[in-house]
């Protein structure tokens, strides 16, 4: 469903250098070499730390972002040649922003993409209540999204890319700051969604309670590389004398544990002229 | 692309102008205050002009009438037309990062973005231009066009002043993409639309070279070219070309400078 082969993309930033008016172009790899593959039906958990080259993938995955090397197919199209067609087989939610109106009813941003995606009005009206009563959005569907709160507004941004039913979702770390209820909620709603209906699921999160209940399989990226790709289990192995996954996981950052080879370099530095 | 289909594209873009519209009606308060703002400087720039035109009758062929309905029509034309400077909300997309989801939608960022301004546009058009006008009518009296044709013409003249308007703002607001943050730009711009629109002064009275130059860029098409259509003081068929002109200019702009945004997207954050 989703396969990349040796992805990387470099962006050329302009630094100021000491001297007056001077700027020299330097080269900064957020992901590079990046090769995986996700099997339909699976839930995948995509770690790293801050900067490691997350996002970045997402946006390469969804066509907005072109890779300078390497190839990748998402639902077995070239994601930057056809973004517009890819769209209607992919879902896509950023925890930290929204797709909805929010001046106007939840239930306004919905019919907005039933006409964005050519959705027929039976099936639309068929998947609006299935989602509406999963995600609990009864209450609050006419009701303007900038009063919403953000437990509300998430849910309304997850029903929003799967009212066209693809078969691929990517979230982009979609329980942040919500409370333990409907972190709860969402991870059932997810749970379900991919077991019921086999929609491949891709997850960047920092809370590891998602992982833990959500994915069968997780990869870590750090300096824009894979360093991780295993079950769950596998990951706690990496470690086997931490106790809890936060340490698992925290090693695999700092470079403690034995995936991580290369010496500790942030991104922001990572500079080659 | 067949009829059915562009069918379906267009409705979509009428149902963004749509909630466009419905999205600024929300802010009811600030089209309030922008009416009755509007409406006293109307007033003000009455009188300024009225003694203008009586000191030196004639100028730049208008009369005393024709001055005061100009004034009143560009007070009308504030806020469909964003004399006074409106960014886009784009761009504070662009510098928030937001617009990744806009870029990721199967549809025209362009044509989005100006279906909404669109909506915009009709809304302040209803609220912020005809009670300032009816004011200024009652006051001071008002010359009106004279046939349905001469009306249609204002119409669509008008219709041309928003999209070279949105046509420009709309490039303003993209230019965040290369210089990351609109507010020099967009100084610029509220400087240049206010002064070389007419809004200022009509641009009839700019003198030589000057005059030239006002008469022959996109921001006379905002405000000077349908207050003439308006007041018949211009050939309607040049003066809808040239507005024509310049949208498709401004426009072809910006589906060009789109597509630069779309190959060297830098979004920021997250």
């Amino acid at each position: 469903m989703i396969e990349l082969e040796g992805v990387g993309r470099s962006f050329t930033v302009r630094r100021r250098t000491g001297r007056l008016l001077r700027r020299e172009k330097a080269v900064v790899h957020a992901v590079r070499d990046l090769s995986f593959s996700v099997a339909p039906g699976e839930f995948v958990g995509y770690l790293g730390p801050n900067g490691a080259g997350k996002s970045t993938t997402i946006k390469m995955m969804t066509g907005i972002l072109t890779p300078t090397e390497g190839r990748l197919r998402v639902a077995g199209l070239d994601p930057s040649r056809r973004r517009t067609v890819l769209a209607r087989r992919i879902g896509v939610v950023f925890g930290q922003r929204t797709t909805l109106w929010w001046d106007l009813p939840l239930r306004d941003s919905f019919e907005l993409v039933r006409h964005l995606y050519k959705v027929d009005r039976n099936t639309f009206r068929q998947r609006l209540d299935e989602l509406t009563e999963l995600l609990e959005l009864t209450s609050f569907l006419h009701t303007p999204v900038r009063q919403l709160s953000l437990g509300q507004r998430m849910r309304g941004d997850i029903a929003a890319a799967l009212l066209h039913a693809p078969p691929v979702l990517v979230l982009d770390e979609p329980t942040i700051g919500l409370d333990v209820v409907s972190k709860a909620a969402l991870r059932a709603f997810l749970s379900e969604l991919n077991a019921e209906r086999g929609t491949t699921v891709l997850l960047t999160t920092h809370d590891l309670g998602d992982v833990e209940r959500l994915c069968n399989r997780v990869m870590v990226i750090d300096q824009g590389r894979l360093s991780f790709d295993g079950t769950v289990e596998d990951l706690r192995a990496t470690a086997p004398d931490e106790s809890s996954i936060e340490d698992v996981v925290a090693r695999l950052y700092t470079g403690g544990g034995t995936a991580a080879a290369e010496p500790a370099q942030q991104l922001g530095s990572s500079v080659a002229q | 692309m067949p009829a059915h289909r562009r069918g379906v594209v267009f409705q979509l873009y009428l149902r963004i102008a749509g909630y466009g519209f419905r999205r600024h009606s929300t802010y009811r308060a600030a089209a309030l205050a922008g009416a009755f703002t509007n409406t006293i400087f109307g007033v003000l720039r009455a009188y300024v002009l009225i003694a203008l035109w009586e000191a030196r009758p004639g100028l730049g062929g208008y009369d005393v009438a024709d001055a005061v309905t100009f004034c009143f029509l560009t007070q009308a034309f504030i806020g469909p037309m964003q004399v006074f400077g409106g960014t886009l909300q784009l761009a504070q997309r662009v510098r928030s990062g937001d617009v990744a989801i806009d870029l990721m939608r199967p549809a025209s960022l362009q044509l989005w973005t100006m279906a909404d301004d669109m909506g915009r546009a009709a809304y302040l058009f209803l609220v912020r231009s005809v009670p300032p006008t009816l004011v200024g009518a009652a006051l001071f009296g008002i010359t009106v066009p004279d046939s349905p044709w001469h009306w249609s013409a204002f119409g669509v003249s008008f219709v041309m002043g928003v999209l070279v308007s949105f046509g420009w703002r709309y490039l303003v607001a993209l230019s965040t993409c290369w210089i990351n943050d609109d507010r020099g730009v967009n100084a610029l711009s509220v400087i240049l639309t206010g002064f070389f629109s007419g809004m200022v002064l009509p641009l009839n009275l700019f003198p030589g070279w000057l005059g030239a130059f006002a008469n022959a860029a996109p921001w006379a098409a905002m405000v000077q070219v349908p207050a003439d259509v308006y007041l018949g003081t211009r050939e309607v068929w040049g003066a809808l070309a040239f507005q024509g002109a310049w949208a498709a200019v401004l426009l072809g702009l910006g589906a060009f400078a789109t597509a630069g945004a779309r190959r060297k997207v830098v979004i920021q954050g997250g």
